[in-house]
């Protein structure tokens, strides 16, 4: 909270990045919490791809209501005037034209110069050594020597023109604390984190979800019902399930704990080469 | 395994919430094996999973120093260029928890020219983590680590005394290391020094006692951070928070947010605003959505209070008894982070707490060598340099002294024009209370000077190049006011040098300072009432910015003799420029030295096409 408040405190034109995940939710729990009685006093950015599951377009619309905030949806025009789709595109591709790409525009467009990130330290060693406040030089570039040290509590938030801070105010919470969170405080969440039974497929050694009839079968492919659950939600066809038993919050959180994978496994983009998230967040990505 | 609905889930989740967080940092040098201990501590709690171990196996084999062992180290080594290399050069932050505690283990490099990452580690750490290399023993290094740690206020150690397995677990070996740092560190303050003797490499003493060291009796480092009470807080700490935010969303609700930095705080209570120092009565106490029936250290919180009092961000509520001190002038220690160096008068921005303020090194009382701890004197201050130094604010601060109370007393600076952080201080006391300081009111002011002339008193500024033709066309200026009657002085560049600035000379800092004593001189002439010409190159914008700091709105005029290089480079009536040009004269401005141009001068004169009588013409008229 003390950390969304800083933030605002310094910016002309902040938002909030909401991805309707389990980080973002806990994120914009926190900050209403940080500004009660009072709404937020910035909008919601969700940078969409098309892709995201169904269940997560009803949530958004729900929280916005709930939440009094202003929304705003960007899609990449150009990457819908292409068609751009992870599965016609590829993974990568896709990522970088409908994510990083459609980011970028989006607060170019809008000229936001503090942006809120749910990303944390836990989730990939490039990140364990991202500033809270992360200093992005004009164009979005990320330059990992030009950080600004961050001592004690005090960020310093004066930027130029051109330039932008994006903060992550979840950076010291891990998986874990998410959930024990949600748990405490009772946030609403996306039910795909709960174990249901869905159509999915086989892949790769993986479990993707049918979300729409936009899925391209393999030839052998066959859709299953299967009890599945998700760790990490983005786009439904890069976005594996795991089969689970845990249709409560409580069973999540015990499964979490005994989990011996982690969380970004269910990710497709991680594992394309050494060093890839780091490449990315230097292109922008978050 | 923990099962859903089971007793083993509901006290994991009560455990959870109780659960403290201990924040460590680890400071030792490349060799002393410091990520490979701290992979190993994350390997032993199961904070790493099976992917994850997966790809250390590949990476291993691909960057990994062990052969065909698992190199732990690699779990920690996160930026591509630090894993070639093979050296860490940030600070980066790693989670791990027990049954009883979290943990945030800040790891940083420990190179002499990496001080300051290690200082941004320590400065949220409760406890230290030092490593020393069996084979090595005490090193300069380890004595460096040591005195930046307890200048950051921790005051636990862990004298971690590593590679155990090399020295064949050595109890000789062992206590002398031991006996040599206490010897050392006796004077750092620490409240516990507590050594073991263990093998990041091995596990030895790490997770579980080890049976080869049949000699040690105390706990594995595990079991020790699992443990120690760090807890610096005087439970009956009177109640101070920091103002950060005013939430005022309708005319029936004004709060004030932050984050309570000592001390708890009930409604009802009865507080002071600092500075203005009102006192006031607690009316509810909101812990997000809810009111609560008291807070404490730590806990981001809205007041709201009984009175309609004037309190902004960067305001203090304190408890009435015992209120921070206010003052605007402190001796500090401060720490150097950046490449351009620290210049005495130069002006930053600083910032305490949530209060932002322009602050200025009035002295450095002497360097520290970090390696030696020897008190050095110095003039400008470089990167990693830390020193003893004066500092004075341009509004009075909210402080305590930094071992009182880290919030309070912890600062940063930062630049006015690159915006960087470029400094990090701490608080050692004030130089004198705000309250004690008056201006002594004198009975005639400048306006009755000013009548008396009749005449509107001012400070004219002329910047530019060398040759651009400031002096001449000041002089000229003067001429036609001293005609008109009207009571002037002209301070110019190279006079002021002959007399008052003799002892200055052309770095970076010694201009600074000419500037700042020229800059006083000028205030205290157009106070006299007089109208006073300054025709002075003034490279820096942050000068002439604090120059216009002095006076009052519309007082002071800057004049922008704008001639190209080229231009003064071709007149070069006093022949110095050909001097720059063959290396006989240093820092020249336009040669090896930076002329950085007005943004918004009041008056900008291409003097290199206008006359000089013209150029005057436009002065006089933008005076009226």
């Amino acid at each position: 909270m003390e950390i969304i408040r800083e933030a605002v405190a310094g910016a002309r034109n902040p938002v909030m990045l909401y991805s309707i995940g389990k980080d973002s939710s806990v994120m914009l729990h926190l900050a209403r919490k940080a500004f009660y009685p009072a709404p937020p006093p910035f909008p919601l950015l969700h940078v969409d791809t098309g892709w995201k599951f169904k269940a997560m377009y009803a949530h958004r619309d729900r929280m916005v209501a709930e939440s009094g905030m202003k929304l705003i949806v960007h899609t990449n025009p150009e990457g819908v005037a292409a068609g751009v789709g992870p599965f016609t595109h590829g993974s990568g591709y896709h990522t970088d034209v409908m994510k990083t790409q459609a980011l970028k525009q989006a607060l170019d467009q809008h000229g936001f110069d503090v942006v809120f990130g749910g990303a944390r330290r836990d989730e990939e060693k490039s990140r364990a050594k991202e500033r809270i406040f992360s200093f992005r030089a004009g164009g979005h570039r990320w330059d990992p020597k030009a950080q600004r040290p961050e001592l004690w509590a005090l960020y310093n938030t004066h930027i130029h023109a051109g330039e932008s801070i994006r903060v992550f105010p979840l950076s010291n919470w891990t998986e874990l604390d998410i959930w024990q969170y949600i748990h405490a405080e009772r946030i609403p969440i996306v039910p795909l984190y709960l174990a249901a039974e869905r159509p999915v497929v086989r892949r790769g050694g993986q479990w993707l979800m049918v979300d729409d009839e936009r899925f391209p079968f393999a030839p052998g492919e066959q859709v299953e019902i299967r009890r599945v659950r998700f760790r990490t939600l983005g786009c439904w066809p890069l976005t594996a399930a795991i089969e689970s038993e845990a249709d409560t919050l409580e069973a999540v959180i015990a499964e979490t704990f005994n989990a011996r994978s982690s969380e970004r496994q269910g990710r497709l983009i991680d594992t394309d080469a050494p060093g890839s998230m780091e490449k990315k967040k230097q292109e922008g990505y978050f | 395994m923990v099962a859903p609905g089971s007793q083993a889930l509901e006290d994991f989740l009560e455990n959870q919430q109780t659960r403290e967080t201990l924040r460590f940092i680890t400071c030792g040098s490349v060799d002393d094996g410091k990520s490979t201990l701290i992979g190993r501590l994350l390997f032993e709690s199961k904070a790493i999973f099976d992917d994850q171990l997966q790809s250390l196996a590949s990476d291993s084999r691909q960057y990994g120093t062990q052969g065909e062992h698992l190199d732990l180290a690699l779990l920690v080594d996160g930026l591509q260029a630090e894993r070639e290399q093979g050296i860490t050069i940030d600070v980066a932050y790693r989670f791990f928890s027990t049954d009883r505690r979290r943990f945030i283990v800040a790891d940083t490099p420990g190179h002499e020219q990496y001080t300051r990452n290690m200082a941004t580690g320590a400065s949220t750490a409760d406890l230290a983590v030092i490593l020393i290399d069996a084979r090595k023993g005490v090193l300069v290094q380890t004595r460096r680590h040591s005195r930046i740690v307890a200048m950051m206020g921790i005051r636990h150690v862990v004298l971690a005394v590593n590679k155990m397995d090399m020295v064949g677990f050595d109890e000789g070996v062992y206590n002398a290391i031991v006996a040599d740092y206490r010897a050392f560190a006796e004077g750092l303050g620490f409240a516990g020094i507590q050594a073991i003797p263990l093998s990041g490499l091995t596990g030895d003493n790490v997770l579980n006692p080890s049976a080869h060291t049949p000699w040690y009796s105390g706990p594995p480092l595990m079991a020790y951070l699992d443990t120690v009470v760090v807890q610096q807080h005087q439970p009956r700490a009177a109640f101070r928070m920091p103002v950060q935010w005013v939430n005022r969303p309708n005319l029936d609700f004004r709060g004030f947010c932050g984050r309570i930095a000592e001390g708890m705080v009930h409604p009802g209570d009865v507080v002071r605003v600092l500075p203005s120092g009102v006192r006031t009565r607690v009316k509810t106490v909101l812990a997000g959505f809810a009111g609560v029936a008291q807070a404490r250290s730590g806990d981001a919180v809205t007041l709201t209070l009984e009175d309609e009092v004037d309190v902004s961000r960067g305001d203090v509520l304190a408890a009435t008894q015992a209120p921070p001190e206010v003052a605007d002038q402190f001796e500090a220690r401060l720490l150097w982070m950046t490449d351009h160096a620290l210049t005495p008068s130069r002006q930053y921005l600083m910032k305490l707490g949530y209060r932002e303020v322009t602050a200025s090194v009035t002295e450095i009382k002497y360097r520290e060598d970090v390696n030696t701890g020897a008190q050095l004197a110095a003039k400008t201050l470089g990167l990693n340099e830390i020193a003893t130094v004066n500092i004075a604010t341009s509004a009075p601060l909210v402080f305590e002294p930094y071992r009182v109370n880290r919030t309070l007393g912890g600062f940063i600076l930062m630049d006015k024009l690159t915006l960087d952080t470029v400094g990090a201080g701490m608080i050692e006391f004030s130089l004198r209370r705000a309250s004690n300081i008056h201006w002594q009111a004198l009975e005639i002011n400048q306006r009755s000077r000013a009548q008396q002339k009749h005449q509107v008193p001012r400070c004219i500024w002329f910047t530019g190049l060398s040759g651009s033709g400031k002096s001449t066309i000041a002089n000229l200026l003067e001429k036609r006011l001293h005609l008109e009657g009207k009571h002037t002085y002209l301070l110019d560049g190279d006079n002021v040098r002959h007399g008052l600035n003799r002892d200055l000379g052309f770095t970076e800092a010694d201009r600074v300072e000419n500037i700042r004593r020229v800059a006083e001189v000028a205030k205290l002439m157009v106070d006299a009432g007089l109208i006073v010409l300054v025709s002075f190159i003034s490279p820096f914008r942050s000068e002439r910015r604090m120059a216009r700091g002095l006076f009052a709105e519309g007082e002071f005029l800057e004049v922008f003799v704008d001639t190209p290089l080229a231009e003064c480079e071709r007149r070069d009536q006093k022949g110095l420029y050909a001097k720059a040009r063959q290396g006989e004269l240093k820092n020249f401005t336009g040669i090896d030295s930076p002329y950085e141009p007005p943004e918004a001068p009041e008056i900008h004169l291409n003097a290199d096409t206008v006359s000089p009588e013209a150029c005057v013409e436009s002065v006089l008229k933008r005076l009226g």
